[in-house]
Protein backbone atom coordinates (compact mmCIF):
# COMPACT_ATOMS: atom_id res chain seq x y z
CA UNK A 1 0.00 0.00 0.00
CA UNK A 2 1.09 3.46 -0.81
CA UNK A 3 0.60 4.86 3.37
CA UNK A 4 2.01 8.01 2.12
CA UNK A 5 -0.81 8.68 -0.24
CA UNK A 6 -3.45 7.55 2.76
CA UNK A 7 -1.98 10.28 5.12
CA UNK A 8 -4.26 12.83 6.84
CA UNK A 9 -3.52 15.46 4.72
CA UNK A 10 -2.70 18.04 7.65
CA UNK A 11 -0.44 15.40 8.87
CA UNK A 12 1.85 14.99 5.94
CA UNK A 13 2.17 18.80 6.33
CA UNK A 14 4.19 18.51 9.12
CA UNK A 15 7.81 17.80 8.86
CA UNK A 16 9.57 15.69 10.73
CA UNK A 17 12.31 17.14 13.01
CA UNK A 18 15.67 17.93 11.49
CA UNK A 19 17.28 17.21 13.99
CA UNK A 20 16.21 13.41 14.37
CA UNK A 21 19.61 13.07 11.91
CA UNK A 22 21.62 14.52 14.76
CA UNK A 23 20.01 12.62 17.14
CA UNK A 24 20.73 9.42 15.25
CA UNK A 25 24.52 10.21 15.04
CA UNK A 26 24.87 10.59 18.73
CA UNK A 27 22.64 7.55 20.24
CA UNK A 28 24.84 5.71 18.54
CA UNK A 29 28.52 6.50 20.08
CA UNK A 30 29.41 5.21 22.56
CA UNK A 31 30.65 7.09 26.08
CA UNK A 32 28.53 10.37 25.21
CA UNK A 33 27.97 12.64 28.03
CA UNK A 34 24.77 14.09 26.90
CA UNK A 35 22.91 16.86 28.37
CA UNK A 36 20.22 16.51 26.26
CA UNK A 37 17.31 15.13 27.95
CA UNK A 38 14.29 17.29 29.07
CA UNK A 39 13.47 15.70 31.94
CA UNK A 40 14.49 15.59 36.06
CA UNK A 41 17.13 13.24 36.96
CA UNK A 42 15.59 12.23 40.15
CA UNK A 43 13.32 9.41 40.89
CA UNK A 44 9.89 10.08 42.02
CA UNK A 45 9.60 10.19 45.79
CA UNK A 46 9.33 7.11 47.69
CA UNK A 47 6.04 7.95 49.32
CA UNK A 48 4.49 8.88 45.94
CA UNK A 49 5.51 5.76 44.24
CA UNK A 50 4.13 3.81 47.70
CA UNK A 51 0.58 5.41 46.95
CA UNK A 52 1.22 4.28 43.26
CA UNK A 53 1.50 1.35 44.91
CA UNK A 54 -1.07 0.58 47.60
CA UNK A 55 -3.62 1.75 44.93
CA UNK A 56 -2.78 -1.72 42.98
CA UNK A 57 -2.29 -3.81 46.14
CA UNK A 58 -5.84 -2.66 46.70
CA UNK A 59 -6.84 -3.84 43.36
CA UNK A 60 -7.76 -0.57 42.20
CA UNK A 61 -7.64 -0.84 38.75
CA UNK A 62 -10.99 0.80 37.25
CA UNK A 63 -11.45 3.64 35.16
CA UNK A 64 -12.33 6.66 37.26
CA UNK A 65 -14.71 9.74 36.27
CA UNK A 66 -13.46 11.11 32.52
CA UNK A 67 -12.70 14.49 34.86
CA UNK A 68 -10.24 12.53 37.03
CA UNK A 69 -10.58 11.03 40.96
CA UNK A 70 -12.57 13.58 42.77
CA UNK A 71 -10.05 13.60 45.77
CA UNK A 72 -7.32 14.46 42.84
CA UNK A 73 -9.17 17.49 41.28
CA UNK A 74 -9.80 18.59 45.16
CA UNK A 75 -6.41 18.48 45.92
CA UNK A 76 -5.28 20.10 42.48
CA UNK A 77 -7.84 22.95 43.30
CA UNK A 78 -5.91 23.32 46.56
CA UNK A 79 -2.95 23.37 45.78
CA UNK A 80 -3.48 25.87 43.03
CA UNK A 81 -5.13 28.38 45.70
CA UNK A 82 -2.44 27.95 48.19
CA UNK A 83 0.12 28.26 45.18
CA UNK A 84 -0.45 30.42 42.67
CA UNK A 85 -3.47 32.03 44.76
CA UNK A 86 -6.26 31.20 42.01
CA UNK A 87 -9.30 29.14 43.55
CA UNK A 88 -10.90 26.76 40.81
CA UNK A 89 -14.31 24.87 41.02
CA UNK A 90 -12.82 21.37 41.75
CA UNK A 91 -16.25 20.08 40.03
CA UNK A 92 -16.54 22.14 37.35
CA UNK A 93 -12.94 23.59 36.20
CA UNK A 94 -10.58 21.14 36.85
CA UNK A 95 -9.38 18.15 34.47
CA UNK A 96 -6.77 15.26 35.46
CA UNK A 97 -5.42 14.26 31.67
CA UNK A 98 -2.54 12.32 30.57
CA UNK A 99 0.53 14.27 31.11
CA UNK A 100 0.26 17.96 30.58
CA UNK A 101 0.99 17.08 26.82
CA UNK A 102 -2.64 15.50 26.85
CA UNK A 103 -4.24 18.87 28.06
CA UNK A 104 -2.28 20.78 25.53
CA UNK A 105 -3.58 18.92 22.96
CA UNK A 106 -7.34 18.63 24.38
CA UNK A 107 -7.31 22.52 24.25
CA UNK A 108 -5.54 23.02 20.72
CA UNK A 109 -8.63 20.52 19.56
CA UNK A 110 -11.38 21.44 21.70
CA UNK A 111 -11.09 25.60 20.40
CA UNK A 112 -9.07 25.49 17.26
CA UNK A 113 -9.67 24.79 14.00
CA UNK A 114 -9.37 25.88 10.30
CA UNK A 115 -9.28 29.71 9.95
CA UNK A 116 -7.72 30.19 13.21
CA UNK A 117 -4.52 31.63 13.76
CA UNK A 118 -2.44 30.56 17.04
CA UNK A 119 0.32 32.80 18.07
CA UNK A 120 3.12 31.30 19.22
CA UNK A 121 6.11 32.83 20.67
CA UNK A 122 9.51 31.11 19.81
CA UNK A 123 11.83 29.78 21.52
CA UNK A 124 9.61 27.01 22.07
CA UNK A 125 8.82 23.82 23.32
CA UNK A 126 8.00 21.30 20.19
CA UNK A 127 4.41 20.10 20.66
CA UNK A 128 2.21 23.47 20.83
CA UNK A 129 2.97 24.02 16.91
CA UNK A 130 2.63 20.43 15.27
CA UNK A 131 -0.88 20.22 17.18
CA UNK A 132 -2.69 23.37 16.12
CA UNK A 133 -1.69 22.33 12.27
CA UNK A 134 -3.11 18.83 12.90
CA UNK A 135 -6.55 20.79 13.80
CA UNK A 136 -6.01 22.75 10.84
CA UNK A 137 -5.04 26.28 12.44
CA UNK A 138 -2.49 28.59 10.92
CA UNK A 139 0.16 28.67 13.47
CA UNK A 140 2.03 32.55 13.89
CA UNK A 141 5.42 32.62 15.57
CA UNK A 142 6.12 35.50 17.17
CA UNK A 143 9.88 35.69 18.02
CA UNK A 144 11.53 36.69 21.43
CA UNK A 145 14.87 37.79 21.64
CA UNK A 146 18.02 37.21 24.33
CA UNK A 147 17.81 41.27 24.62
CA UNK A 148 14.56 41.32 26.19
CA UNK A 149 15.63 37.94 28.28
CA UNK A 150 13.79 35.37 25.71
CA UNK A 151 10.44 37.10 27.38
CA UNK A 152 7.22 37.58 24.91
CA UNK A 153 6.83 41.53 24.61
CA UNK A 154 3.49 43.71 24.67
CA UNK A 155 4.75 45.30 21.07
CA UNK A 156 5.56 41.76 19.44
CA UNK A 157 2.24 40.26 20.71
CA UNK A 158 0.36 43.52 19.33
CA UNK A 159 2.16 43.08 15.79
CA UNK A 160 0.74 39.64 15.09
CA UNK A 161 -2.74 40.05 16.37
CA UNK A 162 -5.34 39.80 13.10
CA UNK A 163 -8.77 39.34 13.33
CA UNK A 164 -8.47 35.44 13.17
CA UNK A 165 -6.35 35.19 16.25
CA UNK A 166 -7.86 32.19 18.01
CA UNK A 167 -5.36 31.45 20.64
CA UNK A 168 -2.19 32.49 22.38
CA UNK A 169 0.37 29.97 23.30
CA UNK A 170 2.58 30.68 26.83
CA UNK A 171 4.86 28.72 27.81
CA UNK A 172 7.00 30.07 30.83
CA UNK A 173 9.19 28.96 33.20
CA UNK A 174 10.16 28.46 29.42
CA UNK A 175 11.96 25.06 27.73
CA UNK A 176 14.11 25.69 25.83
CA UNK A 177 15.13 29.07 27.39
CA UNK A 178 14.81 29.22 31.01
CA UNK A 179 13.30 32.19 31.11
CA UNK A 180 10.48 33.50 33.16
CA UNK A 181 7.31 36.17 32.89
CA UNK A 182 7.09 37.93 36.39
CA UNK A 183 3.96 40.08 37.74
CA UNK A 184 5.04 43.24 35.02
CA UNK A 185 5.51 41.45 32.51
CA UNK A 186 2.24 39.19 32.47
CA UNK A 187 0.48 42.66 33.01
CA UNK A 188 1.93 44.03 29.62
CA UNK A 189 0.29 41.14 27.84
CA UNK A 190 -2.59 40.76 29.55
CA UNK A 191 -3.49 44.57 28.59
CA UNK A 192 -3.08 43.57 25.05
CA UNK A 193 -5.81 40.87 25.77
CA UNK A 194 -8.90 42.13 27.89
CA UNK A 195 -11.07 42.72 25.85
CA UNK A 196 -10.44 40.38 23.01
CA UNK A 197 -11.73 37.61 22.34
CA UNK A 198 -8.29 35.33 22.07
CA UNK A 199 -7.46 32.78 24.97
CA UNK A 200 -4.26 31.59 26.67
CA UNK A 201 -3.06 28.12 26.75
CA UNK A 202 -0.45 28.95 29.80
CA UNK A 203 1.88 25.94 29.82
CA UNK A 204 3.18 26.26 33.37
CA UNK A 205 4.57 22.71 33.92
CA UNK A 206 7.36 23.91 35.27
CA UNK A 207 5.69 26.45 37.95
CA UNK A 208 7.59 24.84 40.81
CA UNK A 209 10.92 25.84 39.55
CA UNK A 210 11.66 28.79 39.71
CA UNK A 211 14.86 29.94 41.15
CA UNK A 212 13.97 33.68 42.08
CA UNK A 213 10.84 35.17 42.92
CA UNK A 214 8.01 32.43 42.92
CA UNK A 215 6.03 31.81 39.53
CA UNK A 216 3.43 34.11 39.02
CA UNK A 217 0.34 32.54 37.11
CA UNK A 218 -1.60 34.15 34.02
CA UNK A 219 -4.76 33.60 35.87
CA UNK A 220 -3.90 35.34 38.21
CA UNK A 221 -3.64 38.55 36.34
CA UNK A 222 -7.08 40.71 36.53
CA UNK A 223 -8.92 39.85 33.87
CA UNK A 224 -7.35 36.74 32.61
CA UNK A 225 -8.88 33.77 34.66
CA UNK A 226 -11.71 34.06 32.08
CA UNK A 227 -9.80 33.62 29.07
CA UNK A 228 -6.43 31.29 29.97
CA UNK A 229 -6.67 27.67 30.28
CA UNK A 230 -3.95 26.60 33.00
CA UNK A 231 -2.07 23.30 32.21
CA UNK A 232 0.12 21.88 34.42
CA UNK A 233 1.39 18.61 35.55
CA UNK A 234 2.77 16.16 38.37
CA UNK A 235 6.42 15.17 35.79
CA UNK A 236 8.87 18.12 36.45
CA UNK A 237 7.86 19.26 39.92
CA UNK A 238 7.78 15.78 41.62
CA UNK A 239 10.17 13.95 39.13
CA UNK A 240 6.96 12.05 37.56
CA UNK A 241 7.15 11.88 33.72
CA UNK A 242 6.50 8.35 33.51
CA UNK A 243 3.29 8.56 35.61
CA UNK A 244 1.74 10.52 32.89
CA UNK A 245 -0.45 13.13 35.00
CA UNK A 246 -0.98 16.42 34.54
CA UNK A 247 -3.94 18.73 34.66
CA UNK A 248 -6.01 21.91 33.14
CA UNK A 249 -7.55 24.30 35.02
CA UNK A 250 -9.91 26.96 33.33
CA UNK A 251 -13.70 28.19 33.36
CA UNK A 252 -16.17 25.22 33.03
CA UNK A 253 -17.39 26.04 29.52
CA UNK A 254 -13.47 25.44 28.38
CA UNK A 255 -13.51 22.64 30.65
CA UNK A 256 -16.47 20.71 29.93
CA UNK A 257 -15.90 20.93 26.03
CA UNK A 258 -12.09 19.63 27.17
CA UNK A 259 -13.75 17.12 28.67
CA UNK A 260 -15.34 15.98 25.77
CA UNK A 261 -12.37 15.68 23.77
CA UNK A 262 -11.12 13.64 26.72
CA UNK A 263 -14.05 11.25 26.88
CA UNK A 264 -13.88 10.20 23.28
CA UNK A 265 -9.80 9.90 22.29
CA UNK A 266 -8.69 9.05 26.63
CA UNK A 267 -11.33 8.01 28.80
CA UNK A 268 -9.93 8.87 31.74
CA UNK A 269 -5.78 9.50 33.16
CA UNK A 270 -4.33 5.91 34.37
CA UNK A 271 -6.02 5.19 38.02
CA UNK A 272 -2.73 4.18 39.54
CA UNK A 273 -0.95 7.43 38.81
CA UNK A 274 -3.85 9.47 40.06
CA UNK A 275 -3.57 8.18 43.14
CA UNK A 276 0.10 9.03 43.35
CA UNK A 277 -0.90 12.95 42.41
CA UNK A 278 -2.82 12.74 45.21
CA UNK A 279 0.09 11.68 47.71
CA UNK A 280 2.48 14.22 45.64
CA UNK A 281 -0.12 16.71 46.30
CA UNK A 282 -0.62 16.06 49.91
CA UNK A 283 2.75 15.61 51.29
CA UNK A 284 5.28 16.57 48.88
CA UNK A 285 6.09 20.02 49.29
CA UNK A 286 9.16 19.37 50.88
CA UNK A 287 10.43 17.06 47.78
CA UNK A 288 10.03 19.93 46.05
CA UNK A 289 11.52 21.75 47.48
CA UNK A 290 14.80 19.65 48.05
CA UNK A 291 14.59 19.48 44.49
CA UNK A 292 14.82 22.80 43.82
CA UNK A 293 17.44 23.75 46.10
CA UNK A 294 19.29 21.02 43.93
CA UNK A 295 18.79 21.86 40.21
CA UNK A 296 19.73 25.75 41.89
CA UNK A 297 23.13 24.51 42.73
CA UNK A 298 23.59 23.26 39.09
CA UNK A 299 22.11 25.92 37.31
CA UNK A 300 24.75 28.17 38.93
CA UNK A 301 27.29 26.36 38.41
CA UNK A 302 26.56 25.51 34.82
CA UNK A 303 26.01 28.96 33.81
CA UNK A 304 29.06 30.16 35.31
CA UNK A 305 30.87 27.32 33.47
CA UNK A 306 29.77 28.05 30.40
CA UNK A 307 30.57 31.95 30.94
CA UNK A 308 33.66 31.06 31.81
CA UNK A 309 34.47 29.13 28.70
CA UNK A 310 33.60 32.34 27.01
CA UNK A 311 30.02 30.88 25.64
CA UNK A 312 27.56 33.59 27.16
CA UNK A 313 24.58 32.58 28.36
CA UNK A 314 21.68 34.68 29.79
CA UNK A 315 20.72 34.15 33.29
CA UNK A 316 18.03 31.69 33.07
CA UNK A 317 15.25 31.85 36.04
CA UNK A 318 13.25 28.92 35.31
CA UNK A 319 12.90 25.48 34.51
CA UNK A 320 15.78 23.20 34.03
CA UNK A 321 17.65 24.77 30.50
CA UNK A 322 20.02 27.22 29.94
CA UNK A 323 20.47 28.46 26.36
CA UNK A 324 23.99 29.51 25.98
CA UNK A 325 24.48 31.77 22.45
CA UNK A 326 26.94 30.32 20.39
CA UNK A 327 27.32 33.02 17.94
CA UNK A 328 31.02 33.99 18.62
CA UNK A 329 32.30 30.12 17.43
CA UNK A 330 30.95 30.93 13.46
CA UNK A 331 29.24 27.74 13.85
CA UNK A 332 25.18 27.08 13.23
CA UNK A 333 23.49 25.52 15.79
CA UNK A 334 23.42 22.08 13.98
CA UNK A 335 27.16 22.28 12.99
CA UNK A 336 28.06 23.22 16.21
CA UNK A 337 26.07 20.02 17.80
CA UNK A 338 27.00 17.93 15.31
CA UNK A 339 30.73 18.69 15.58
CA UNK A 340 30.95 18.48 19.36
CA UNK A 341 28.92 15.01 19.24
CA UNK A 342 31.16 13.49 16.78
CA UNK A 343 34.82 14.77 18.10
CA UNK A 344 33.76 14.86 21.84
CA UNK A 345 31.01 13.11 22.70
CA UNK A 346 28.87 15.40 24.22
CA UNK A 347 25.16 15.73 23.46
CA UNK A 348 23.49 18.98 23.43
CA UNK A 349 19.91 19.96 21.66
CA UNK A 350 20.68 22.83 18.72
CA UNK A 351 18.59 26.07 19.27
CA UNK A 352 17.27 25.86 16.17
CA UNK A 353 14.90 22.69 17.34
CA UNK A 354 12.99 25.35 18.54
CA UNK A 355 12.09 27.57 16.08
CA UNK A 356 14.27 29.76 13.90
CA UNK A 357 14.80 32.05 16.07
CA UNK A 358 17.13 29.61 18.70
CA UNK A 359 19.77 29.63 15.58
CA UNK A 360 22.71 30.13 16.76
CA UNK A 361 21.76 29.07 20.94
CA UNK A 362 22.11 25.73 22.33
CA UNK A 363 19.88 23.96 24.63
CA UNK A 364 22.05 22.41 27.48
CA UNK A 365 19.80 20.48 30.60
CA UNK A 366 21.25 20.81 33.73
CA UNK A 367 19.32 17.89 35.56
CA UNK A 368 22.43 16.03 36.30
CA UNK A 369 24.88 14.93 38.72
CA UNK A 370 27.47 17.86 39.46
CA UNK A 371 30.34 15.00 38.16
CA UNK A 372 28.43 14.65 35.34
CA UNK A 373 28.37 18.50 34.31
CA UNK A 374 31.63 18.99 35.25
CA UNK A 375 32.77 16.25 33.06
CA UNK A 376 30.77 17.79 30.31
CA UNK A 377 32.10 21.07 30.96
CA UNK A 378 35.84 20.21 30.31
CA UNK A 379 35.01 18.44 26.57
CA UNK A 380 32.91 21.36 25.78
CA UNK A 381 35.91 23.65 26.98
CA UNK A 382 38.50 21.00 24.97
CA UNK A 383 36.24 21.80 21.99
CA UNK A 384 36.41 25.25 21.88
CA UNK A 385 40.00 24.96 21.84
CA UNK A 386 40.29 22.87 18.62
CA UNK A 387 37.65 25.89 17.03
CA UNK B 1 26.29 28.29 54.36
CA UNK B 2 24.25 25.33 55.25
CA UNK B 3 24.62 24.00 51.50
CA UNK B 4 28.34 24.35 51.52
CA UNK B 5 28.39 21.81 54.33
CA UNK B 6 25.85 19.41 52.76
CA UNK B 7 27.96 19.87 49.40
CA UNK B 8 31.28 18.91 51.23
CA UNK B 9 29.82 15.74 52.89
CA UNK B 10 28.77 14.69 49.55
CA UNK B 11 32.07 15.49 47.94
CA UNK B 12 35.09 17.01 49.68
CA UNK B 13 37.07 17.29 46.86
CA UNK B 14 35.13 20.47 45.36
CA UNK B 15 37.39 23.34 45.04
CA UNK B 16 36.94 25.90 46.23
CA UNK B 17 35.94 27.98 43.26
CA UNK B 18 33.80 24.93 42.52
CA UNK B 19 31.78 25.53 45.62
CA UNK B 20 31.51 29.43 44.97
CA UNK B 21 30.11 28.55 41.50
CA UNK B 22 27.46 26.58 43.22
CA UNK B 23 26.53 28.28 45.94
CA UNK B 24 26.22 31.87 43.50
CA UNK B 25 29.32 33.31 46.04
CA UNK B 26 32.93 34.00 46.10
CA UNK B 27 35.88 32.07 46.35
CA UNK B 28 36.99 33.81 49.20
CA UNK B 29 33.91 33.84 50.91
CA UNK B 30 33.77 29.59 50.79
CA UNK B 31 37.62 29.69 51.95
CA UNK B 32 36.12 31.92 54.71
CA UNK B 33 33.04 29.57 56.04
CA UNK B 34 35.30 26.72 55.68
CA UNK B 35 37.95 28.02 57.77
CA UNK B 36 35.56 28.98 60.29
CA UNK B 37 33.70 25.45 60.35
CA UNK B 38 36.58 23.75 60.87
CA UNK B 39 37.76 26.48 63.93
CA UNK B 40 34.38 25.77 65.42
CA UNK B 41 34.96 21.65 64.96
CA UNK B 42 31.67 21.60 62.46
CA UNK B 43 34.10 20.34 59.71
CA UNK B 44 35.77 17.66 61.46
CA UNK B 45 37.51 15.93 58.84
CA UNK B 46 37.84 15.00 55.13
CA UNK B 47 38.53 11.20 54.12
CA UNK B 48 38.06 9.43 50.75
CA UNK B 49 36.09 6.50 50.89
CA UNK B 50 38.35 3.30 49.37
CA UNK B 51 37.11 0.01 48.38
CA UNK B 52 40.31 -1.89 49.41
CA UNK B 53 38.46 -5.38 48.04
CA UNK B 54 39.42 -4.11 44.36
CA UNK B 55 43.46 -4.04 45.31
CA UNK B 56 42.84 -7.76 46.97
CA UNK B 57 44.30 -6.30 49.58
CA UNK B 58 43.16 -8.28 53.17
CA UNK B 59 41.06 -5.80 55.08
CA UNK B 60 38.72 -6.57 57.21
CA UNK B 61 36.06 -5.00 58.86
CA UNK B 62 34.05 -5.64 62.31
CA UNK B 63 31.02 -4.24 64.29
CA UNK B 64 31.75 -4.68 67.57
CA UNK B 65 28.88 -4.73 70.55
CA UNK B 66 29.83 -3.77 73.85
CA UNK B 67 27.94 -4.12 76.95
CA UNK B 68 28.91 -1.82 79.09
CA UNK B 69 28.86 -1.11 83.16
CA UNK B 70 28.70 2.94 83.27
CA UNK B 71 30.61 4.14 85.61
CA UNK B 72 28.63 6.85 88.67
CA UNK B 73 30.22 9.84 87.51
CA UNK B 74 31.40 9.28 84.04
CA UNK B 75 28.88 7.09 82.36
CA UNK B 76 29.82 5.70 79.24
CA UNK B 77 32.30 8.51 78.21
CA UNK B 78 35.27 7.31 80.46
CA UNK B 79 35.43 3.67 78.63
CA UNK B 80 34.58 5.25 75.21
CA UNK B 81 37.81 7.12 75.21
CA UNK B 82 39.78 4.66 76.08
CA UNK B 83 38.42 2.62 73.18
CA UNK B 84 39.22 6.02 71.28
CA UNK B 85 43.21 5.26 71.68
CA UNK B 86 43.21 2.15 69.58
CA UNK B 87 44.17 3.14 66.06
CA UNK B 88 42.00 -0.44 65.26
CA UNK B 89 38.96 1.64 65.84
CA UNK B 90 37.91 3.66 63.31
CA UNK B 91 34.09 4.66 64.61
CA UNK B 92 32.74 4.26 67.80
CA UNK B 93 29.38 5.31 68.91
CA UNK B 94 27.08 4.86 71.76
CA UNK B 95 23.71 3.28 70.93
CA UNK B 96 20.01 2.96 72.10
CA UNK B 97 18.73 -0.66 72.69
CA UNK B 98 20.33 -3.89 73.44
CA UNK B 99 23.98 -2.47 73.92
CA UNK B 100 25.96 0.20 74.95
CA UNK B 101 28.90 1.09 72.43
CA UNK B 102 28.98 -0.29 68.89
CA UNK B 103 32.69 -0.39 67.90
CA UNK B 104 33.72 -0.29 64.10
CA UNK B 105 37.70 -2.05 63.88
CA UNK B 106 39.54 -2.79 60.69
CA UNK B 107 42.23 -5.13 60.68
CA UNK B 108 43.82 -7.59 58.11
CA UNK B 109 42.42 -10.71 59.43
CA UNK B 110 39.79 -12.13 60.87
CA UNK B 111 41.82 -13.85 63.44
CA UNK B 112 43.74 -10.38 64.20
CA UNK B 113 39.94 -8.56 64.97
CA UNK B 114 39.09 -11.88 66.87
CA UNK B 115 42.67 -11.44 68.90
CA UNK B 116 41.90 -7.52 69.38
CA UNK B 117 38.56 -8.14 70.69
CA UNK B 118 39.53 -10.79 73.28
CA UNK B 119 42.77 -9.26 74.32
CA UNK B 120 41.77 -5.15 74.47
CA UNK B 121 37.93 -4.94 74.69
CA UNK B 122 36.91 -7.87 76.46
CA UNK B 123 39.59 -7.18 79.00
CA UNK B 124 38.71 -3.53 79.85
CA UNK B 125 37.30 -3.23 83.60
CA UNK B 126 33.53 -2.22 82.73
CA UNK B 127 33.08 -4.29 79.63
CA UNK B 128 30.04 -6.79 80.31
CA UNK B 129 30.48 -8.78 77.16
CA UNK B 130 31.17 -8.31 73.17
CA UNK B 131 29.69 -9.88 70.20
CA UNK B 132 31.44 -9.63 67.05
CA UNK B 133 30.13 -9.04 63.49
CA UNK B 134 32.44 -9.09 60.40
CA UNK B 135 31.19 -7.08 57.31
CA UNK B 136 31.21 -9.45 54.34
CA UNK B 137 30.40 -6.84 51.77
CA UNK B 138 29.99 -3.39 51.38
CA UNK B 139 27.23 -2.29 49.35
CA UNK B 140 27.20 1.27 49.98
CA UNK B 141 29.16 3.53 52.62
CA UNK B 142 29.27 7.10 53.43
CA UNK B 143 26.73 7.29 50.99
CA UNK B 144 28.65 6.48 47.52
CA UNK B 145 27.92 3.42 46.36
CA UNK B 146 30.41 0.79 46.28
CA UNK B 147 30.55 -1.85 43.16
CA UNK B 148 27.73 -0.49 41.89
CA UNK B 149 27.26 1.96 38.78
CA UNK B 150 23.68 3.67 38.75
CA UNK B 151 22.92 4.01 35.31
CA UNK B 152 21.42 6.80 33.54
CA UNK B 153 18.39 5.27 31.62
CA UNK B 154 17.13 8.46 29.98
CA UNK B 155 18.62 8.01 26.69
CA UNK B 156 20.79 10.96 25.56
CA UNK B 157 17.69 12.98 23.98
CA UNK B 158 13.91 14.27 24.92
CA UNK B 159 13.19 17.83 23.69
Amino acid sequence: MDYESLLNERLRNIKPSGIRRFFGIAEQMEDVISLGVGQPDFTTPWHIREAGIESLQRGRTWYTANAGLSELRREISKYYSRRFGVEYDWEKEVLVTVGGSEAIDGAIRAFVGPGDEVLLPEPSFVCYGPLATLSGATVVPIETYEKDNFRLTAEALKSKITDRTKMLILSYPNNPTGAVMRREHLEEIAKVLRGTNILVLSDEIYAELTYGDRHVSMASIEGMRERTIVVSGFSKAYAMTGWRIGYALAPAPIIEAMNKVHQYAIMCAPTMAQYAAIEAMRNGDEDVAYMRNEYNVRRRYIVDGFNKMGLHCFEPEGAFYIFPCIKGTNLSSEEFCERLVKSHAVAVVPGNAFGDCGEGFIRVCYAYSIEHITKALERINAFLDTL
Amino acid sequence: MEMLLKLLERNARYTNEQLASMLGTSEDAVAEAIAKYEKEGVLCGYKAIVNWDRLDDEHVTALIELKVTPKPDWGFDDVAERILEFEEVESCYLMSGSYDLAVLLTGRTFKEIAMFVAKRLSTMDSVISTSTHFVLKRYKDAGVFINHKKEDERGSFTL
